[in-house]
């Protein structure tokens, strides 16, 4: 008897593995208050900030991407604006 | 051809014959003989290996993981404190399911510092999922390597391979050995051929994490082939008796046990010792016999508890004590043993510790203990003398 599909990897688990799920926090981010300075990106200690360029305009659109952002609040934090919020993940 | 050569050497070109890819060894007596013939074996170009020196049998263990999970034969040896140091590595081939063969020249466990014999190196890692085999004597053990590869690297079991030997007693005494040619080998031995293995062609991992919701199935998986491969061990017994000619058993061996009121129980090469005392005592009309375990691991439980259902009474003699209990082998025993009226007439003795000699006489004193009423873990041959009060 085996367990091979326990016992062997194969590459690309990391974006399969959804990890957000440990989180207990989520970051919810305004975007009216969002100034698109990108620190919040540049401190994601797990790269999960998404940056899109938006059509038309200077500004930046930043997403958390939940799949993966574990709760850690450093976007939030480091915010100039204030433009993320913390709220308990109800599970 | 009938060669007569130390246990090392034999063990050293039967494994040879085996053809590993990669060696990896660190010396420790009365493992090294084993080693430094396969190193002259390799560097004199008969055998094309790769030996790796290591600095320790940590390393030695990591070396066979490493190459054994790219789909090389893989092969290592060592003793006691070599063992215990391995012993991380040890559960995480089991556990990557690696067909490792290794030898274990069982010697004692410091402190104090012993290099002799007994198996309480081998027995401490009973539990990490490898199979373990004990022979008897040298021609036991070199076979024994054969075989292990066979059972080892089929692609329904795939689990590690431990044959142990016991340190000096086996591994630096002369015997004649049969050894075979190497085209016999290579065709009761057929080439490694893994289905999963690490090669850049087709990248994957082994041995990740598991979390909580699949770890377990992991451990169950293992716990279950072990019990399969008792199937495999006993096939490849038969096949390997029809090809070379010879048997040392299969799971466990009967001596001598038909009619036999008396069955000592015992595992490697004092089973030599109590055969001949078993002869003895036949002769002089005593109903004596000897249940040999060849394969301690998987435990061969129906096995035991069928040859010993007529036995009115039962010696276990062993080599290893877990300490806070008492025998291993006896604890094992017992506890398949099927009701208390089997179990009443089991005696249990702790024998030849670091290598303290075993003589007939002992064995007798044995016997003559067990009849007259059960013994538990009791050490033979203790010197008092030797002891604080």
């Amino acid at each position: 008897m085996k367990a091979t599909k326990v016992l062997v990897g194969r590459p690309g688990t990391t974006v399969a593995n959804k990890t957000g799920s440990w989180r207990t926090f989520y970051p919810v981010l305004d975007n009216e208050k969002c100034k698109s300075c990108g620190l919040c990106a540049l401190y994601c200690p797990e790269g999960c900030i998404i940056v899109e360029e938006q059509p038309g305009q200077k500004k930046k659109k930043y997403t958390p991407d939940l799949d993966f952002c574990k709760g850690c609040s450093l976007c939030a934090a480091i915010c100039p604006a204030k433009a993320i919020e913390m709220k308990e993940e109800e599970k | 051809m009938q060669k007569f050569i130390e246990g090392s050497r034999a063990v050293a070109e039967f494994v040879g014959m085996c053809r590993p890819d990669v060696i990896s060894a660190y010396p420790i007596t009365p493992q090294t003989h084993i080693v430094e013939e396969l190193a002259q074996i390799v560097a004199d170009g008969e055998l094309k290996s790769q030996f790796i020196n290591v600095e320790s049998e940590f390393a030695a263990a990591s070396v066979v993981l490493g190459a054994s999970a790219t789909g090389a034969r893989t092969y290592t040896a060592t003793s006691s404190q070599g063992l215990l140091l391995m012993a991380e590595v040890l559960y995480n081939i089991a556990g990557m399911r690696l067909p490792i063969v290794l030898t274990c020249a069982n010697r004692a466990v410091s402190a104090p510092i012993s290099i002799w014999n007994d198996h309480q190196d081998s027995i401490s890692v009973r539990d990490s999922g490898w199979i373990q085999l004990y022979a008897e004597d040298n021609q036991d053990a070199a076979d024994m390597h054969i075989q292990a590869y066979k059972i080892a690297e089929d692609n329904d079991i795939l689990l590690p391979v431990m044959v142990c030997m016991d340190g000096f007693i086996l591994t630096h005494s002369f015997e004649p050995v049969d050894v075979p040619s190497p085209d016999e080998v290579d065709a009761f031995l057929p080439k490694f051929n893994p289905e999963i293995y690490l090669t850049a062609k087709n990248p994957l991992s082994l041995g990740l994490m598991a979390p909580p919701d699949s770890y377990m199935e992991t451990r169950f998986a293992l716990f279950k082939t072990l019990e399969e491969s008792k199937e495999k061990i006993v096939k490849t017994a038969r096949e390997f008796k029809k090809t070379f000619g010879r048997s040392s058993g299969e799971l466990v061996e009967h001596y001598k046990i038909d009619g036999a009121d008396t069955v000592l129980v015992c595992m490697g090469s004092i089973a030599g010792t109590v055969k001949v005392v078993v002869d003895e005592l036949r002769q002089g009309g005593k109903k004596v016999g000897l249940l040999k375990i060849r394969c301690h691991r998987p435990f061969p439980e129906e096995e035991i508890k069928k040859a010993l259902s007529k036995a009115k009474n039962i010696a276990i003699v062993e080599k290893a004590v877990s300490m806070g209990l008492g025998g291993v082998l006896a604890t094992e025993i017992k506890a398949v043993l099927p009701d208390t009226n089997a179990r009443a007439g089991v005696s249990n003795f702790i024998i030849g510790l670091g290598g303290r000699d075993i003589t007939k006489k002992d064995i007798v004193n044995i016997v003559d203990k067990t009849v007259s009423g059960p013994v538990e873990n009791e050490f033979v041959n203790i010197n008092l003398s030797l002891l604080d009060e």
